[in-house]
């Protein structure tokens, strides 16, 4: 980070170049994917597909228990079968510096699991790999596999927390320690207990796996026996490149991961997870690149799910509506290892003006994976638990679903006490409410009905925290008009080189064809994970700063130079416009940056900058000196995105088909960098959410613990047909304090209260409240119309 | 997936013989069905005999109905206009089923023999009578929302997951086999799926070598005024819950004639004889689809998971019933 003089191009403002200059900018507006054209045309090199010399292709060998011990493993004729290299078990796979298996060791790697297969005879869960197998060409290794033979010491497993003989326990933390398994605020018991209204309603989620198109893929080369590339599918090129250098026991420079593109992640790919490293090893192993692709059914096996579970809510009110105690109770199972549950407590705990809350976390250990965040982790099944439940609060008092949200409305945050950085919740009810037509809905439900089906409307409330996270980017500009961007940032598809594209050209005064911003390499300035939304804005931050870092250079040169017609200006009397140097009580004074290199010969000039949260217009550099994380003006401050869904559904109360047929979205995140890809990134998240509410459903067999519907066959995610036309509209919002470019970010806020919008729709149509999603025909059958 | 050899077969003897004489061998058409399960390492064949080139082709007006080739592509025979006005019920379980992608690559005769979706068949880690005779079948306690309510076992209760094949034995079709010595035979649709009894590994009656050559449906009113409905947990692309094909002919609101058959909730494509006996000679109402549907469901051996599979199945057919008598 270059040191910035206190006050020199310090924040006082918004940056609001590109909608106050004489020529409008292009960030916010809805330019087409600069990569858009590569991806249509096969162009775009995703990470299993580098055709690199020697390179050789593992299979992964799986186990078919869930339980119990490998007896004996027979890799003679898989080893002996044509093009075969190395056939690796846990008896001769190459050693590593460090494992997660334990505490120390999985803090070191920053490992999503505690436990890496192939290291013991022990099985803990099932498909968990038992063997890796090496040849010349992809079909052999998969054959190859099919060959090994092993023989099992089966146990009995437990499938999930539902299994009688599992042992449930209250964890003191949960989410790998970044949460209280026990949370109070106030006296919620006693609220509860002199509350007029008491209700208490349960709620299950089933497992759901993220499914990128793109499965978990790893390409590793040995560059020298101490040296290693990876080509990875992951959201977070320096995260993996941290673990592997933990297990492999190498310098962290030592280790380069390159990630040009991803064919979606939704958290799955936000961690290092054995494949991995697994595949580092047979690469040294065999002294050749090896690539691995995991298979679809491996996929659900390999990189962690959202975790089934049960959520108790229970919520005290006044008559008037205003809640008086919130009590949350979330029981889900966990692995052997960990002590892994989503945080759904957290939204509930902060979305309405309730005085009192309690939340406690049950988990059970069961022979499965580590479960991991899942798009919206917590804030997505904690939200359809506290928004079916106002939902019912509204019924019970005869209020409109929006009424009672507003007579709920949190002015502050509820959790902490602190203001909002910004909130436009408010506006997005009113701005849905006025799209949906939601003033002409019939209170009454059951009875609204279209032929043979009942229609139905239900809207909910959503919120997505801006999380903590920092960020460098370099650029260089050259003195003939162009430039090159970089940043250690991944791009789920979401449309993060399009968007760094925009903020890099009107950050330095160019037209976006003149930026090429790279990223996807450790080669580059560090970036955060493209996780927990925050890519965009500390991204876009980073970039906005490295360009002022080098707008300050060149100001410099120009106040020294003669021949400027800024020479001896003050640099504070400086702005930029559009690349060009001028003073700001005369911009007549002044020269476009190219004239000024030029003259100075000057070929390029490089600057750099960090994008952080809590350093926003407001708050500023100097309140926020680098390095001084977010404990600054910003934890003043909470900072939270807000938006609101509305749907309607059909439903066949014979048949028990529940279609989505209108839907719209209304969010306040802040800017929006790109009105287009912005608009599906919400769309995108709305369908996960559909997926999650109507067919999302991976079944574990309750005596084998295994998945019975590992593909994407009889795993159904929404196909077209399932989709309405979606209206998305943002309300502009500008928050002053998240970060340097005010943007919020929305890979997540889509899909929280999703879930809940769907379900409140059919308990509208029918009158019959689903709590167990996915709300599949089975549950529906049995409605009949009030 | 184990190293095969290939073999197109020009003749259909050709074809035949190979697999005749080798019990590793399989014929490929399209390959959706075959190659899928391969990969699953649930078939293994050293041998794929290709049979695309074969006559079996075309879609023709015979005496005794309508006559399509066993190589026909689902999705070109659910948009033969001969369908389409004669059969609607074939049209719109061949176009209502797979996707785009799949209806284009897979021919009908593969599809009528296309296996079961019954997840621990599908995955050799399980047990599962189906693919590895006497080992047990877990989905009695297990997974079984999917699985059939009618025509199951102590066995096996795993779905036919097809829909064409629901229509096919609504109407009374009938296969054109033929084995290795060119000997032919004909066996109606009915006959050709069997229950899984103790031997849920024998699905249907055809040989060893034997191939299907076409298969005719009989023209009639019934098959003229008919649809077929299918429940899914989504809207398109995915494998009936329920689904119910129905022919009715309808005279001055009484039913002369009627079919019908289920899908989704049966061991094998179920016709429902129960159910026509019912509707025929009845006056064509609610009530009376309401007691057809009942005679259909009326040995329904639901697990636990797929109780509302005796629900959804009468629901379907009278929402099948009601929406064809009203068109
Ligand atoms: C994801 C997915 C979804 C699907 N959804 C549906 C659905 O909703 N509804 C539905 O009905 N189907 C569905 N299917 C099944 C699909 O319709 C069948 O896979 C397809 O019809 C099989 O035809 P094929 O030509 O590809 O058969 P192949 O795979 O080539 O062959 C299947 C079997 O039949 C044998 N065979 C093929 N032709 C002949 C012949 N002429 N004589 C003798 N033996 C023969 C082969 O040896 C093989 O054993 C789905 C399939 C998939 C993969
Ligand atoms: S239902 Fe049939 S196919 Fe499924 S596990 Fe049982 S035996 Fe196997």
């Amino acid at each position: 980070m270059t040191a910035h003089s206190p006050d020199f191009f310090a924040m006082e403002n918004e940056p609001s170049f590109f909608e106050t200059s004489p020529t409008p900018g292009v960030v916010g507006k809805p330019l087409n994917r600069v990569d858009g054209r590569d991806k249509v045309m096969g162009r775009a090199k995703y990470s299993a597909e580098y055709p690199l010399p020697g390179l050789t292709y593992g299979v992964l060998k799986t186990s078919d228990i869930a339980k119990g011990k490998i007896q004996s493993i027979d890799t003679s004729a898989a080893a002996k079968a044509p093009g075969v290299l190395a056939v690796f078990t846990h008896l001769n796979l190459p050693s590593l510096a460090k494992t997660p298996n334990d505490a120390d060791g999985k803090k070191a790697i920053g490992a999503p699991m505690g436990f890496l297969p192939l290291t013991s005879d022990v099985i803990h869960y099932a498909a968990q790999p038992v063997a890796l197998v090496v040849a010349d060409t992809f079909e052999r290794a998969t054959y190859a596999a099919t060959l090994v033979q092993v023989r099992y010491l089966t146990e009995q497993p437990i499938a999930a927390y539902t299994d009688p003989k599992a042992t449930r326990f209250n964890p003191e933390k949960i989410q790998d320690g970044k949460a209280d398994g026990y949370t109070r605020r106030g006296d919620a018991q006693a609220a509860l207990a002199s509350s007029a209204v008491k209700m208490t309603a349960v709620y299950t989620h089933a497992i759901n796996h993220h499914n990128p198109m793109e499965p978990g893929s790893t390409t590793a080369v040995w560059e020298a026996p101490d040296r290693l590339t990876v080509y990875e599918s992951t959201q977070g090129v320096t995260r993996t490149q941290k673990s592997l250098a933990a297990y492999l026991g190498l310098p962290q420079d030592q280790v380069r991961v390159i990630t040009k593109f991803i064919g979606g992640g939704f958290g799955c790919k936000g961690s290092c997870w054995p494949h991995t490293v697994l595949t580092a090893q047979a690469a040294k192993g065999v002294g050749r690149p090896v690539k691995l692709v995991l298979t679809r059914p491996q996929q659900f096996t390999s990189m962690g799910h959202r975790e089934d579970q049960t959520q108790t809510l229970t919520l005290g009110a006044t008559a008037e509506g205003k809640l008086t105690a919130l009590i949350h109770e979330k029981t889900s199972t966990t692995s052997p290892w960990d002590n892994y549950a989503e945080a759904n407590s957290k939204i509930i705990n902060l979305l309405y003006e309730c005085p009192t809350f309690e939340s406690h976390y049950e988990l059970a250990r069961g022979n499965v994976m580590t479960s991991t965040f899942t798009r919206a982790p917590g804030e997505a099944p904690g939200s359809f638990a506290i928004e079916c439940s106002m939902d019912d609060l509204a019924y019970r008092l005869g209020l409109d679903p929006i009424e009672i949200r507003l007579r709920n409305y949190a002015e502050k945050d509820p959790s902490t006490g602190q203001a909002w950085s910004s909130k436009s919740l408010r506006q997005c009810y009113a701005r849905g409410a006025e799209l949906f037509g939601w003033s002409k809905r019939n209170p009454k439900n059951g009875v609204t009905r279209e032929g043979r089906t009942l229609v139905g409307w239900g809207m909910a409330t959503a919120s997505y925290p801006v999380h903590n996270s920092q960020g460098t980017a370099r650029v260089r500009l050259y003195a003939d008009g162009h430039a090159v961007v970089q940043a250690g940032a991944t791009d789920l598809g979401t449309g993060t080189y399009t968007v760094m594209t925009q903020v890099a050209a009107d950050s330095l005064g160019l037209p976006p064809e003149k930026i090429r911003f790279e990223l996807g390499d450790t080669k580059l300035p560090t970036a955060p994970n493209s996780g927990g939304s925050v890519a965009a804005g500390t991204v876009s931050s980073s970039v906005y700063m490295a360009a002022q870092d080098v707008w300050e250079r060149l100001t410099k040169t120009a106040i020294k130079d003669p021949k400027s017609p800024l020479f001896k200006a003050k640099p504070d009397e400086v702005m930029v416009d559009k690349g060009r140097l001028q003073l700001k009580a005369n911009p007549s004074k002044g020269e476009d940056f190219m004239v000024l290199m030029k003259r100075a010969g000057m070929d390029d000039i490089e600057g750099s900058g960090q994008g952080k949260y809590g350093a926003g217009y407001e708050t500023g550099q100097a309140a926020n000196p680098a390095g001084s994380g977010h404990q600054d003006e910003a934890g003043k401050h909470s900072m939270h995105s807000f938006g609101a869904h509305f749907c309607e559904v059909h439903v066949d109360p014979d048949l028990g088909t529940v279609r989505v047929t209108r839907w719209v979205s209304v969010h306040g995140a802040g800017r929006i960098l790109n009105a287009k890809t912005a608009r599906s990134q919400i769309i995108g998240g709305s369908i996960f959410g559909i997926g999650a509410a109507l067919m999302e459903a991976t079944a574990r067999d309750p005596h084998y613990a295994r998945y019975v519907n590992a593909d994407l066959g009889d795993y159904h995610i929404p196909v077209n047909a399932d989709i309405p036309d979606m209206t998305v509209e943002f309300i502009d919002e500008h928050d002053p304090y998240i970060n340097a470019m005010g943007v919020k970010g929305i890979g997540e806020i889509s899909m929280v209260g999703v879930a809940a919008a769907v379900a409140n729709a059919v308990f509208h149509a029918t009158g019959k409240r689903v709590r167990d999603l996915p709300i599949t025909p089975d549950k529906i059958l049995g409605t009949k119309a009030v | 997936m184990n190293d095969f050899t290939y073999l197109q077969a020009t003749q259909a003897k050709d074809a035949t013989a190979a697999v005749r004489d080798n019990k590793d061998a399989a014929f490929i058409a399209g390959g959706t069905t075959l190659l899928d399960l391969m990969k699953l390492n649930v078939e293994n064949h050293g041998q794929l005999v290709d049979i695309n080139n074969l006559a079996f082709k075309g879609v023709e007006q015979t005496a005794d109905g309508l006559r399509i080739g066993a190589l026909e592509r689902m999705s070109d025979v659910g948009e033969h206009p001969l369908v389409v006005q004669n059969y609607p019920v074939v049209s719109q379980s061949l176009l209502l089923a797979a996707s785009p992608q799949l209806r284009n690559m897979a021919s009908i005769g593969g599809n009528i023999l296309q296996r079961t979706r019954c997840g621990y068949f599908r995955d050799t880690a399980f047990p599962c009578n189906k693919r590895a005779p006497g080992s047990g079948c877990p989905a009695q306690t297990g997974e079984n929302r999917n699985l059939a309510i009618l025509g199951g076992s102590q066995t096996c209760i795993a779905t036919y997951p097809g829909d064409f094949a629901v229509a096919l034995v609504a109407l009374d079709a009938v296969l054109l086999l033929e084995n290795a010595k060119g000997k032919q035979r004909r066996v109606p649709l009915v006959d050709f799926h069997v229950l899984p009894g103790t031997t849920p590994q024998r699905e249907t009656v055809i040989e060893p070598g034997e191939l299907i050559v076409s298969v005719t449906i009989p023209a009639a009113a019934h098959a003229r005024k008919s649809m077929y409905l299918k429940v899914r947990d989504r809207a398109s692309y995915a494998f009936a819950l329920a689904s119910a094909a129905v022919g009715l002919d309808v005279q001055g609101g009484q039913v002369r004639s009627a079919r019908v058959a289920l899908g989704g909730v049966g061991t094998k494509p179920w016709r429902s004889v129960a159910a026509e006996k019912v509707l025929t000679g009845a006056p064509a109402t609610e009530a009376t689809f309401r007691a057809a549907a009942a005679a259909a469901v009326r040995e329904a051996q639901p697990r636990e998971q797929n109780r509302f599979k005796v629900e959804l199945a009468q629901n379907t057919l009278v929402r099948a019933l009601l929406e064809l008598s009203a068109a």
